[in-house]
């Protein structure tokens, strides 16, 4: 998506748009065009008429939104207020490369895929490909988040290249798959593979992990504070930290570090806590 | 000058009152073009679409009134890689892999590429029955084996890859150069390159055999190469090709390892200039991310080792391998930047751009919808500099480009993107505008009296992007780079007529029953099966 030169932005900048949805999405929709760069120029009418595919329907913004669109002298950039549940709309803010998207409810899949810049907040939960290959900004998630968080495109091995995913509820498989660079936070649980195929980036887990983290990691740092019912077979244990350092933030264990996954040649580094994980002490012997 | 055209055909001249008039004032005209070598069809370009989503996402072209919708950049659906081509102004393909057992699948797709005439090459060179043949040293017999399999498989050419190695890889191994021996068939890499080439002959096929050397791609294989093409030296008669190296920059390695690797550009391309029994293409890289699939199922395990990404291998029973590995060219990549170079040394180093094609072996070096670029970069020493700017500077320190000041003409880009082509091919009817060729033209949006092209070469490569017009059996199917009127091609193939046929006895039918997936009966192709067939009828001296 392109950028906005800088003058253009600073005219738009005290824009709020609000989008109530009229009624219950049953079926999914594929809304790409709900992106700040995108409403950025246009006014109520002409984002009314932007198109979106209900199922194998056209339709327009304005026929299954009611947008009010306001000035609001307290935001400096353009910012889209979705104000329901819409977890049946996908792509919303795929390809952002500014502003903020408040989405108060449930979001659907493919939120913020190939962001390149930006805030996304949702107070629900987010489904699938949440931040899926993005490259900059900021997506933060009140609820719980789907399958494939910062993942790849299917087949592609270029997952998530910057920017932070922050979920404080629970995440679903595979989180972090193929990624590259940036941050992902979870203050809940997470479902198997955590990081698999990572090549680079950090992913902080707060609470447990279903089994299999860093499956087919090459680079990059698995932080687990909580519990994991085992560690993969082609992980070895180097050593007993007391702290990790997480982008800024110092994260007391003290924490067991293996390194991993040997069957692909990778040196990434998983760390798990020692006090919650008491099953994995026989991997001390090994030290 | 005005060409006119009638029936499909050019000829000397028609009813001006009634005929239409294509108005190409100031444009240039030329041929239709012909790609000698593209994977195209078949269950081994359908694999690689399977395997490669991520492909399909980056490109997608949307379904109009007269268009179908397709995805893929590098391997694009059947449709719309007819379609791309003929916005470029091609009208004839040749896809030169297909395994004999996936001759039906292959004509299938083949069937749904509309917009050109096309053509496969069946792989012989590690076939159970030619490798058995060629051991006992029955080269009539092997010939009316060949012959069978042309018109059983409706193929057009001979395709040897690896010859040996592929047979090899079967029991995991591979040769290591042409004098190798072949596990379990006592047989070497030379023999069954030049019992093939002594096949060609006898059977007066149009185009020579078609091979893709051992050691591809691998350094130092420059000399496997020049061993190839000198096995065969002594059957050449009166100038005639008899042997044609594909993708010739992947055999054109210097070097001891990948550190040390650089060009042998420069001792094939001597050994061709003085040579004419050999012609080459040029499989020339573009930097992009792109899919590698050949039969060369030792070569393509190795790149999978060298990369780590994902792949596929498979064994197509008695008769070839396969592999895929999807591949990025890289600027920075020294490997990757001296195998630029080299494609293009190779064809400013032949000085007769008959003997050379240009190709990119879509997609194993690159899509074909890069030809554009390729013809700037052999036309203009301006754009070959800004490429080489930007590429590895050790790559740049070995290249002999910026030693070449050769630039080629409009004239000897019709030839080494039709004309030539189409003669390599031997395809009287294509890659020429004379009276009784195929209407195929293509019209180019550049006028080449005023346009400079070693300076203006971006006018160039958008003019060779999007055909003015392209015209596919006297009818306008391209105006403007748009599709105007969807057609289906024509599939050519050989029906070689030998006085002595093939000996279908029950030996061979039982060894189809035992070595084989699909009977004897069911394995031919019945004509019938093509959607429009064109067969060549030849007639063979045995």
């Amino acid at each position: 998506m392109f950028q906005l030169p800088s003058q253009l932005r600073r005219r738009f900048k005290k824009i709020v748009i609000t989008l109530h949805p009229k009624r219950l999405f049953k079926i999914p929709i594929d809304a790409e065009c709900i992106n700040p760069d995108v409403f950025a120029e246009k006014s109520a009418k002409e984002i009314a008429t932007l198109q979106i595919w209900e199922g194998n329907r056209k339709r327009t913004l304005g026929d299954l939104f009611k947008i009010k669109h306001e000035t609001d002298s307290s935001s400096e950039k353009p910012t889209i207020r979705i104000c329901g549940d819409v977890g049946k709309v996908r792509k919303i803010g795929a390809k952002m490369s500014m502003g903020n998207i408040i989405i108060e409810g449930d979001a659907g899949m493919h939120l913020g895929e190939e962001m390149n810049g930006g805030v996304i907040t949702v107070t629900g939960n987010a489904d699938s490909w949440t931040g899926a290959m993005m490259k900059k900004g900021t997506i933060e998630i009140k609820g719980n988040a789907g399958d494939y968080i910062g993942a790849s495109y299917r087949g592609s091995t270029r997952g998530m290249s910057g920017g932070k995913i922050i979920i404080h509820g629970n995440a679903g498989n595979e989180v972090g798959c193929f990624m590259r660079k940036g941050l992902i936070r979870v203050h809940g649980n997470t479902g198997q593979f955590t990081g698999i195929h990572m090549r680079k980036g950090t992913i902080f887990l707060e609470g447990n992990s279903e089994g299999r983290a860093g499956a087919q990691m090459i680079k990059g740092k698995i932080v687990v504070c909580g519990r994991v019912p085992s560690i993969l077979p082609t992980f070895t244990i180097e050593s007993v930290k007391s702290k990790v350092k997480v982008n800024d933030e110092k994260v007391t264990g003290p924490f067991y570090m293996f390194v991993g996954d040997l069957a692909e040649g990778g040196e990434g580094k998983l760390y798990v806590s020692q006090k919650q994980n008491p099953h994995l002490s026989f991997y001390e012997k090994y030290l | 000058m005005d060409i006119a055209i009638k029936d499909g055909k050019i000829v000397e001249k028609i009813d001006e009152r009634k005929a239409k008039f294509v108005d190409a004032s100031g444009m240039m005209v030329m041929p239709g073009g012909v790609d000698i070598h593209c994977h195209i069809a078949g269950a081994e370009v359908n694999s690689g679409r399977l395997l490669r989503p991520e492909d399909h996402i980056k490109d997608v072209e949307v379904k109009t009134t007269l268009t179908r919708s397709g995805v893929g950049y590098s391997i694009p659906s059947t449709f719309t890689t007819g379609y791309r081509y003929s916005r470029m102004g091609y009208t004839t393909i040749m896809n030169p892999s297909m395994p004999p057992l996936e001759a039906r699948h292959t004509h299938e797709e083949l069937d749904d590429t509309p917009m050109v005439d096309k053509a496969s090459y069946p792989l012989l060179g590690d076939w159970w029955f030619v490798l058995e043949h060629l051991r006992d040293g029955l080269i009539e017999e092997c010939a009316a084996h060949v012959a069978w399999i042309m018109t059983a498989t409706k193929g057009y050419a001979i395709k040897i890859v690896n010859p040996g190695g592929l047979e090899a890889w079967g029991f995991g191994g591979n040769v290591r150069n042409v004098d190798d021996p072949v596990p379990h068939f006592n047989i070497t890499s030379r023999e069954i390159i030049r019992g093939l080439c002594k096949v060609n002959k006898l059977l007066n096929l149009p185009h020579t055999i078609h091979v893709h050397t051992n050691n591809l791609g691998k350094p130092g294989n420059y000399m496997t190469a020049l061993e190839t093409m000198k096995c065969v030296e002594d059957l050449a008669e009166e100038d005639r090709p008899i042997i044609h190296i594909t993708h010739s920059q992947f055999s054109a390695f210097k070097g001891s390892d990948w550190r040390t690797m650089s060009s042998g550009a420069e001792e094939i391309a001597k050994y061709v200039n003085h040579h004419n029994h050999v012609t080459l293409d040029m499989g020339q890289v573009i930097f992009t991310d792109t899919t590698t699939m050949t039969a060369d199922g030792p070569f393509q395990y190795g790149l999978y080792q060298l990369t780590g990404n994902k792949w596929v291998n498979h064994d197509v029973e008695t008769e070839t391998s396969s592999g895929i590995v999807p591949f990025r060219y890289k600027r920075k990549s020294a490997v990757h930047a001296t195998q630029w170079s080299i494609g293009l040394e190779l064809a400013l180093l032949i000085k007769d751009p008959w003997k050379i094609c240009m190709t990119t072996d879509h997609p194993n070096a690159g899509p074909f919808t890069a030809y554009p670029s390729i013809i700037t970069w052999l036309m203009s020493q301006v754009a070959r500099k800004k490429t080489m700017m930007k590429i590895s500077k050790r790559a740049r320190r070995k290249s002999l480009l910026p030693s070449i000041d050769r630039e080629y003409g409009f004239y000897e880009i019709a030839t080494v993107t039709r004309a030539g082509q189409a003669k390599i091919l031997g395809l009287k009817q294509k890659g020429h505008l004379g009276v009784g060729a195929d209407a195929d033209v293509a019209v180019y949006n550049v006028n080449p009296e005023l346009v400079d092209p070693s300076r203006k070469y971006k006018t160039v490569r958008r003019a060779f992007k999007k055909a003015a017009y392209t015209i596919k059996g006297g009818e306008v199917v391209v105006k403007d780079g748009q599709i105007v009127k969807p057609v289906y091609g024509k599939t050519f193939w050989l029906d070689v007529k030998t006085s002595l046929p093939m000996e279908i006895n029950d030996d061979l039918k039982q060894k189809f029953r035992e070595y084989w997936t699909i009977e004897y009966e069911n394995y031919s192709i019945p004509e019938s099966f093509l959607r429009v067939s064109a067969p060549i009828s030849i007639k063979a001296e045995v």
